[in-house]
């Protein structure tokens, strides 16, 4: 891991009686694509405004390469936050959208002319310099507001659910793009996100967020493979749950670490409730005795597994895991 | 609102379906149609007609063509009270919407039910009598009035300010009476400013002033336009508030208008005063709708 960059320690933040950060740490290291997430309420979102200078949390310290950032207005931070609803100024062009942070920091007219121009070519978008924000699509406004945000060069980026407001298409090739202005520019991403699979694919590391508190910090084959807790096994991906082997304990069994065999010749016997084909792999729904859910098994290409015929389960991967939420 | 949206531009719509598109339209816009017919189209003709005619002896008009009444406007009595008028109703709007803009921003900025609270407050002068809140001027006022008391008893001055009568008198007299007009729509436009914007502007490195100049008041500037003009338009034409608070000192074109359809029996001249301050209006008007396009953008395609 690079040098830290930010440094989050013991955040708190309440609205009345609810708190939406509670005691909160993390380290961001320098270049890092780090994704906070969480489901809605989970403080996330708070977090990000707090880094950005919107919100002013009751205690904890924020510092950024060292030094104290929460002293600082929004408008001093070295920080930059791409907003969910992107926030583009409805009344001035694409160009000046791009201009108006530059603008602020004084430069001369050339310069950031020539800056404008890079970050239109990096994103795609220099045909559409002179449009106005309502005369684009939903992906183009979001690649301004991620070029407004990417020509400040600022030392962090934060970004809040960037990809939510576009179409399942538009996202998947977001992702990737995401990811590689990323490296590209350089710059140390943070990302808001509720969607698992957004952070699986684009983060570097993880910190899943729930009741204002952090569940686990890990990168994404880490929390998928060893999870913290319960609250993480069973957001993360899809998890098969059985009782532990101690009172409060949960065993945690992914869906693809399962075979299926013959009766009685694995850990566990059922009768196949449901199959489904899903292209690359199926999904085999068992019913076993004494547990409410089916337990799921994927497997390559098109089963063979017949509804109604009994089978056995068998796997080596598991984890044990504690409750974690209250 | 295409008819092939709404009948999925398959079938032909059944003639009913047509009759109803047809007669839907002018059910809803004939009442308002009809009243701006009678009250606005009308007269607007009639007041164009007079223009070019020549002044009855006793009122009214001869129907002789003449254009005598134009070449008396360029007369510098009625320039200078046209400058006068265009000026107090001038400042009288640059006052109102430097009092009205912070009020409406105070207000757009209070929790949803103060709001609604507010709002009432400031349209209530409008359920008293526009005469009697002038008249009550006059008495704050005068020189035996309440804020020459005020002055003199905190020891500002020993000697009583004329007030009254004034050219300030009249702005204040406009101010006062047209304000809400200016509240009103300048409210609408802050409400409808997103908070993201604001926030947005200081996390690319403005400070408020900056983001006052370059986000808030550009977004706000049809309010702006619209609220000056609510102002503006009602200010030029006001000829109760130079009458009482102005002592007749001062004339302004309503005062001018009202005078020469009713003391000097020349509807012709007054009917070409009139129709210039209308003029004027439209341009006004065409104004307000070309800063509002800019600032929303062109529909979106």
């Amino acid at each position: 891991m690079n040098a830290p960059l930010l440094e989050v320690q013991q955040v708190s933040r309440s609205f009345g009686d609810v708190r939406a950060l509670d005691g909160v740490s993390l380290t961001i290291a320098e270049n890092e694509f780090f994704a906070l997430l969480g489901p809605s309420g989970c403080g996330k979102t708070t977090l990000l405004r707090s880094i950005a200078g919107f919100e002013h949390p009751d205690g904890g310290a924020v510092l950024l390469g060292g030094s104290d950032l929460l002293a600082l207005p929004p408008n001093k931070r070295p920080v930059n936050l791409m907003f969910q609803s992107y926030a583009l100024f409805p009344h001035l062009s694409v160009a000046a959208n791009i201009g108006y942070g530059l603008k602020r920091e004084k430069l001369p007219k050339a310069e950031i002319a020539q800056r404008v121009d890079e970050v239109l070519e990096t994103v795609g978008l220099t045909a559409m310099a002179k449009r106005r924000p309502a005369q684009l699509s939903g992906g183009q406004r979001q690649r301004v507001a991620l070029a407004r945000a990417i020509v400040k060069r600022p030392r962090l980026l934060l970004l809040d659910e960037p990809l939510s407001a576009l179409d399942r298409k538009v996202r998947a090739e977001m992702q990737l793009e995401l990811k590689r202005l990323q490296h590209e520019v350089g710059i140390t991403f943070v990302v808001v996100t509720h969607d698992q699979e957004e952070a699986m694919s684009m983060a570097d590391r993880i910190a899943v967020l729930a009741g204002g508190r952090v569940q686990q910090v890990a990168t994404p084959l880490e929390l998928y493979r060893n999870p913290a807790n319960l609250f993480v096994a069973d957001f993360i991906g899809t998890s098969n749950l059985l009782p532990g082997p101690s009172a409060g304990q949960h065993l945690v069994v992914r869906p693809e670490d399962v075979r299926l065999v013959a009766p009685g010749a694995g850990r566990l016997d059922g009768t196949v409730a449901d199959t489904q084909f899903q292209g690359g792999t199926s999904t085999v729904a068992v019913d076993v005795p004494g547990q409410a859910k089916p337990f799921l098994v994927t497997e390559h290409g098109a089963t063979e597994a017949v509804r109604g015929t009994p089978v056995g389960l068998a796997w080596q991967h598991e984890v044990a895991v504690g409750e974690g939420l209250a | 609102m295409t008819s092939t949206k709404q009948h999925g531009g398959l079938a032909r719509p059944s003639l009913g379906a047509r009759l109803r598109r047809g007669v839907e339209p002018a059910v809803l816009l004939g009442p308002g149609l009809l009243f701006y017919a009678a009250l606005v189209a009308a007269p607007v003709l009639l007041v164009t007609g007079y223009m070019f005619a020549r002044r009855g002896r006793f009122g009214g008009v001869e129907w002789e063509l003449s254009l005598d009444n134009f070449s008396r406007v360029t007369d510098s009595v009625y320039l200078e009270v046209f400058r006068e008028s265009l000026g107090l109703a001038f400042v009288a709007t640059l006052l109102a919407l430097l009092i009205g803009y912070p009020t409406a921003y105070a207000i757009a900025k209070l929790p949803p039910r103060w709001r609604t609270v507010a709002l009432v407050l400031v349209v209530v002068p409008f359920w008293t009598n526009f005469l009697i809140r002038v008249y009550a001027w006059i008495v704050l006022l005068n020189s035996q009035g309440l804020l020459n008391d005020l002055l003199v008893g905190i020891g500002v001055t020993d000697d009583r300010f004329t007030l009254l009568y004034t050219p300030g008198a009249v702005v204040v007299g406009l101010v006062y009476s047209y304000l809400p007009l200016m509240i009103l729509p300048l409210y609408a436009a802050i409400e409808k400013v997103d908070e993201d914007l604001l926030e947005a502007s200081a996390d690319l490195g403005a400070g408020r002033v900056r983001t006052f100049l370059g986000v808030q008041l550009p977004l706000t500037m049809p309010g702006v336009v619209t609220g000056s003009i609510l102002v503006f338009v009602p200010s030029l034409g006001n000829f109760v508030v130079p009458e009482l608070l102005g002592g007749g000192k001062t004339v302004m074109v309503g005062n001018l208008i009202r005078d020469q359809f009713l003391k000097a029996q020349d509807w012709p001249f007054g009917s070409v005063l009139a129709m210039i301050v209308v003029v004027l209006l439209v341009l006004l008007f065409l104004g307000q709708a070309w800063v509002t396009r800019r600032v929303e953008g062109p529909a979106r395609g």
